[in-house]
């Protein structure tokens, strides 16, 4: 708690010099840097924590290297910073962080009110719930009278109280700060179900004592598309965050990878050429390297090895593509053309 | 210029320049952040508060619908914050007492005992204490399904504790017209066998009236069948027990852990309180006679409460203010109504104005309540 007031005051304090920041394009202004600063989740396995080398893993701190690495054509010339769920859009509108790259659902509330643009969707999420196989619930409407567990976190409690609303049943909601009294109280019998975000729950069943005891229930009752936001107003910043997003797409498409990256620039493909800058000048157009798509895919890969690598089946999360995959695999990920 | 030297004159100047910067710093931290706000288009002001909250609040004070505003949901975290400090507060000063007094007895083992119930709670974090009762009576007690069933009607389980639940179905208004009268003139009559007391030195039976006065209107009435009262009985449903009033574990662990750090504060006030009582009193109440127990509370006791006082505020302020950890173990109270709030409306630096002036203000009235009381308590010297 004390936590969240110090970080309330330093955005309160971040907001009246926010003034100084704004007025040079935010290009500009991590250029003289030297280094890009991206807003992350405190510690999320899979999306944004810290290895045993100190090295900030998974599927969102990869967003910020690719931007970095298309800004400085080196994906590593990035600050992490661990954001609140509470100051996180305060953090960006006040200038600490260039980007926020956290996990973050785009409502059009978001988009309008808070001074923010959203980025294309990295990963389309939803909230779902998970139950014990024990208690042999095949659907989330069977739940009525059930006591919920869940975070206080962003619309998690109003989606939950909607869908309860929808199929006029009660429920008993129990809300925590902490994720691991979360699920303790889950595991414990207190409550019958827990939500949150699909992949979410994939990590809480994975640090389950037992995972095979638990399952996910098929309603997905909200969308969850989750993506990078940027200070509102900047549209150079603003392409250059959604070209890097897309050219991760784009690579996966046109079978790019980390490993065939430096290879691919004799492609004879135009669409490749153009992507990677061996032929026309597309990085000039919005004020980078002309090698910015080469220098992403080197030091990420494209968007199914971010993913795989992160979050995918051979990690601890285990989600499949699902509506992540590619729009040609019965995906939702696609690319505009780039050229 | 002679008042420049003047020391009340300097004395006031320091103090309005002093006054002057900190409103002009305030005022200009807030005109910047207002303007910087509203030049990045970013919605500020309180309009938020009457749009529909949209999340439930199951452990609510004051009744709450999804469908009511933002603005009542902060009411019944506010509502909640009030409702479990206050309870925390009188347990935690009547258990305190105890344990104060336990303190100071003459058998070594119950003093001990004290001792060491006063130093585990005062030197480790409430915080700790308070995942240690939630997590004890999440793991110790069964899931609701296998709820233990104590009494017919009353069960245990960690979602808590179900009992019946009295619904008052007529004759409410009389009812509570009845106790009132009658808490009116048990308060008058004690007042009355007091007076007579102090006057003529002989006792009465006060204290008994006083209790039949209470009690008395109240009984006959129901005797009587003025009140219709019916019995909403828990019943298993599918998942767990329908109906009946339930005491939920997040509030039990959040009332047991301020509890208790209330009752070592106020032990060790007490103590102090005791020990700074005149030796004399003892010896004086000793040779007219009078047992240690009476001693104790005709005599020492209410000499103490003068010195008790002062510090016992301090810990009322603690234990509200200690209420928002309340967070840490699923108990919706202010902080955790207002989190939900910020993080669907956005709006954070107004939602944190709100329950810092919450905060203030209710501190600010235990200082004032219980100040009004010291000075009625206080010696008065003519």
């Amino acid at each position: 708690m004390k936590q969240a007031l110090l970080s309330i005051c330093a955005a309160a304090l971040g907001l009246t010099m926010a003034g100084q920041a704004s007025a040079a394009g935010t290009l500009e202004t991590v250029k003289a840097r030297g280094k890009l600063v991206c807003g992350v989740s405190l510690a999320t396995p899979g999306f944004a924590a810290p290895d045993d080398k100190g090295r900030m893993q998974g599927f969102d701190a990869d967003i910020c290297r690719s931007i970095a690495a298309a800004v400085f054509g080196d994906g590593d010339k990035v600050e992490f910073v661990p954001t609140n769920i509470n100051t996180r859009f305060q953090a960006l509108q006040s200038g600490e962080i260039d980007v926020l790259s956290r996990q973050t659902t785009h409502t059009f509330s978001r988009d309008a009110s808070l001074g923010l643009d959203f980025g294309p969707t990295v990963f389309y999420d939803g909230q779902g719930l998970m139950v014990a196989k024990s208690l042999g619930v095949a659907s989330a409407k069977e739940l009525t009278e059930a006591a919920i567990c869940t975070l206080p976190g962003t619309t998690t409690a109003q989606n939950i109280s909607d869908f309860f609303r929808a199929i006029n049943g009660k429920f008993e909601l129990v809300v925590f700060e902490s994720p691991d009294e979360n699920r303790a109280a889950f595991y414990s019998g207190r409550c019958e179900a827990i939500t949150s975000d699909r992949s979410d729950l994939a990590s809480i069943r994975a640090v389950a004592n037992n995972p095979d005891d638990y399952v996910v229930l098929p309603e997905t009752i909200s969308k969850e598309p989750l993506a990078p936001a940027f200070r509102q107003n900047d549209s150079n910043w603003g392409d250059i965050v959604s070209w890097s997003v897309w050219l991760l797409m784009a690579a996966e498409e046109k079978g790019i990878t980390q490993a065939n990256v430096d290879e691919m620039l004799k492609s004879e493909d135009p669409d490749v050429q153009r992507m990677l800058g061996a032929t026309e000048e597309l990085g000039k157009m919005l004020g980078l390297d002309n090698n910015w798509g080469h220098s992403i895919i080197k030091s990420v890969g494209n968007y199914g090895e971010v993913f795989e690598r992160n979050v995918g089946e051979g990690t601890r999360l285990g989600l499949t593509r699902g509506p992540n995959a590619l729009w040609n695999a019965g995906g939702l990920i696609y690319s505009p053309p780039i050229r | 210029m002679a008042f420049l030297h003047d020391m009340r004159f300097r004395a006031y100047f320091y103090q309005v320049v002093a006054i002057g910067v900190v409103i002009l710093v305030g005022w200009t931290m807030f005109s910047t952040a207002s303007g910087n706000l509203a030049k990045q288009n970013i919605a500020t002001g309180f309009d938020f508060l009457s749009r529909p909250a949209g999340f439930v609040i199951t452990e609510a004070a004051i009744a709450f619908e999804a469908t009511d505003t933002v603005g009542r949901a902060i009411l019944v975290g506010i509502a909640n914050t009030v409702k479990v400090s206050l309870l925390a507060a009188i347990f935690g000063t009547l258990l305190g007492l105890a344990v104060g007094i336990a303190r100071m007895s003459r058998n070594p083992l119950l003093a001990r005992l004290a001792l060491v119930y006063v130093e585990l709670l005062r030197n480790v974090p409430l915080l700790l204490y308070l995942f240690l009762w939630y997590s004890l009576i999440i793991l110790i007690l069964p899931p609701v399904r296998q709820a233990l069933n104590l009494l017919p009607g009353v069960y245990l389980s960690n979602s808590g504790l179900v009992v019946p639940a009295a619904l008052v179905e007529s004759g409410g208004s009389a009812l509570l017209a009845c106790l009132l009268g009658g808490a009116v003139a048990a308060f008058a009559i004690r007042r009355v066998s007091m007076r007579k007391r102090v006057a003529t030195g002989r006792s009465n039976h006060g204290g008994l009236i006083a209790t039949a006065a209470f009690v008395l209107p109240a009984l006959l009435l129901w005797l009587a069948g003025g009140v219709g009262i019916s019995w909403d009985f828990p019943t298993a449903g599918k998942f767990r027990l329908t109906g009946g009033l339930h005491v939920r574990p997040e509030f039990v662990a959040l009332l047991f852990g301020l509890a208790l750090s209330v009752s070592a504060n106020v032990a060790e006030i007490v103590r102090a309180g005791i020990q700074a009582v005149n030796k004399g009193q003892w010896e004086a109440a000793a040779a007219l006679g009078l047992a240690r127990g009476k001693t104790m509370r005709l005599v020492v006791l209410p000499q103490a409460l003068r010195i008790i006082i002062p510090p016992l505020t301090n810990t009322y302020l603690t234990v509200f203010k200690n209420s928002s950890l309340a967070i840490a173990i699923g108990y919706p109270d202010l902080v955790m109504v207002s989190n939900t709030v910020m993080n669907q409306t956005g709006q954070a630096i107004e939602t944190i104005a709100i329950f810092m002036g919450v905060y203030l203000a209710l501190s600010i009235a235990i200082s004032l309540l219980m100040n009004w009381y010291n000075a009625h308590v206080a010696l008065k010297e003519r």
